[in-house]
């Protein structure tokens, strides 16, 4: 059962398309995360099913809400976490939590929040003195306490030493162990690859992949690259004829081969029957990144500006 | 608006206000701290100049428009600044809870205080240099109720749109000091032109109102009208403006 159902979102700043008719659903239960650079869209995206942003064109649903119009109901069940939302200076932990608590129909236990998410120490500390890794959880804290169905958590671990995106990932886990569905902003490949049960690639305000993480690499897996350099010169149309082959382009000496299915059995034949050795071959495994640069035709993780948007 | 949420954002306002002994310092201690520093220069004897009267009486009510006009115009918005600035508004607006909460919280807040520095000060006008407790107290009430609301009307016009703490002081500094101005508090009214004192008539808290009515003598009612017609105009567009982020 889908727990959110996003048809064709669009939104507009201006001039500039944020997002352009993207489509998933979420599932019940899942960790859902949506992948891209700073700028793809997925901030516009996720505060538009909050209802914090009225999109375009497209319609949502969560839970059966209209963000828009069941603003209301739907703040008792969707838990939210944006970025660059702080408290104030001098609110303590435990504050915040009874504060927020007060806010839900049926919130959970803070203390019992507390202890899950490792602040009972801190409890009495402003948040002016907490880590950033502390400051995170409390964040996190604060995104359950109304016991939500659905958390939607925003660049989490952005800004955050390994160690603490580490404790961070264990603690999104545990999220969805206690059946709460997620939907996971970031731009961190490993953070979705480790992760995600199912990731959406949103690139320039367009959804362009959704699959599971093995199922993206294995797309673009079939993607493979071979690259030689030939004893002798070879003549492309031997190769173009191969059903495996897609392309083959010429660098200097070196040939480089791209196609799918068993391209290197089918190359390697042509070359033997040819008499030609294939120096320095080599194999382009394609991970997540690769599938990513694949799919885009850029790297993620190429911060310019370092504002996420 | 859910009480269980308003009583909680309240407790919350208040316990991060007390933390903060600059802003309620400024708002509660200085008023008093320079009614006594004049008083012992100046005293408060009675003075045909002043028709009768002494310094003092007739600087307390300007005494008063600094209490007002330091929760409002001042502290209020540049709170409100920074929460939007920090993302604490917008973070607040992922829950069910409404923006009116956190205004009435602040405005509960903001009420109290400026009780309980009214009430400091009048006590202490009155006990360490006879300065006569308000001659009409439903007048005096309606007077510093009017006027105090006015100022908050403004308040939450500037807290309403402004983006960041800064951008909440460069708004609200001119308009604090322009309060302070006509309300006296830099130079006593009989020092300043006729016609400045007749603008100040109408410039929220209304000081001259509040004399009036510490005196005993009749309220003027166009100012009130005035200072009604701000209050109601400034909230209505404060509240059809008001931004989470």
């Amino acid at each position: 059962m889908n727990v959110i159902e996003v048809s064709n979102l669009t939104k507009r700043y201006g001039d500039r398309v944020a997002v352009d008719g993207v489509s998933f659903g979420v599932e019940q239960g899942e960790i859902f995360a949506i992948l891209g650079p700073n700028g793809a869209g997925k901030t516009t995206t996720v505060e538009s099913i909050s209802g914090l942003r009225t999109p375009d064109g497209g319609s949502i649903s969560v839970l059966g809400l209209d963000p828009r119009r069941d603003r209301d109901e739907l703040r008792e069940v969707l838990g939210v976490q944006l970025q660059d939302s702080e408290l104030p200076a001098k609110l303590k932990v435990r504050e915040a939590l009874d504060l927020y608590a007060a806010f839900y129909r049926t919130p959970a236990n803070p203390d019992a929040l507390l202890e899950g998410l490792g602040l009972v120490e801190k409890r009495d500390t402003q948040y002016r003195k907490l880590s950033g890794g502390q400051k995170q959880r409390l964040s996190v804290a604060l995104a359950l306490v109304g016991n939500p169905k659905v958390a939607i958590l925003d660049e989490l671990t952005t800004g955050l030493d390994p160690q603490a995106r580490r404790d961070t990932w264990q603690l999104i886990e545990d999220v969805r162990g206690r059946g709460v569905t997620v939907v996971l902003v970031t731009h961190f490949m490993e953070e979705a690859e480790r992760l995600a049960d199912r990731i959406a690639i949103i690139d320039q305000g367009r959804l362009i992949a959704l699959d599971t993480p093995a199922g993206i690499i294995a797309r673009v897996n079939d993607e493979q690259r071979l690259r030689f350099r030939p004893s002798a010169p070879l003549d492309d149309d031997l190769l173009t004829a191969l059903p495996e082959v897609r392309s083959v382009s010429h660098s200097g000496p070196v040939v480089t081969v791209t196609g799918s299915g068993n391209l290197l059995g089918a190359v390697t034949g042509v070359l033997a029957r040819q008499e030609i050795v294939a120096f320095d071959l080599r194999i382009d495994q394609a991970g997540l990144d690769e599938a990513f640069v694949a799919l885009t035709g850029r790297t993620l993780d190429t911060d310019t500006n370092g504002a996420a948007a | 608006m859910n009480a269980h949420a308003l009583a909680a954002m309240t407790r919350t306002e208040t316990r991060l206000f007390l933390r903060e002994p600059l802003i309620w310092g400024a708002a509660v201690i200085l008023p008093t701290a320079v009614l006594v520093i004049l008083g012992a220069i100046f005293g408060n004897t009675p003075d045909p100049q002043f028709g009768g009267y002494g310094f003092l009486t007739l600087f307390t009510p300007s005494l008063v428009v600094i209490t007002l006009a330091t929760l409002t115009v001042n502290t209020f918005t540049s709170r409100m600044g920074t929460y939007r600035e920090q993302g604490v508004l917008r973070r607040l607006s992922t829950t069910p809870v409404r923006p009116a909460t956190l205004l009435a919280a602040q405005l509960a807040i903001n009420i109290v205080t400026a009780f309980i520095a009214v009430a400091i000060l009048i006590g202490v006008a009155y006990v360490a240099f006879g300065v006569p407790l308000p001659q009409a107290p439903l007048a005096f009430a309606v007077a510093l109720g009017v006027g105090a609301a006015a100022l908050f009307g403004l308040a939450l016009l500037i807290a309403a749109v402004v983006p960041t703490a800064a951008a909440a002081n460069a708004v609200g500094l001119p308009v604090f000091f322009a309060v302070m101005f006509f309300g006296g508090v830099y130079l006593p009214q009989w020092l300043l032109p006729d016609f400045l004192n007749k603008i100040g008539e109408f410039i929220p808290p209304g000081v001259h109102g509040i004399l009036d009515a510490w005196l005993g003598a009749p309220l003027q009612l166009a100012p009130l009208i005035v200072m009604g017609v701000i209050t109601v105009v400034a909230g209505a567009v404060a509240a059809r403006t008001f931004r989470w982020e």
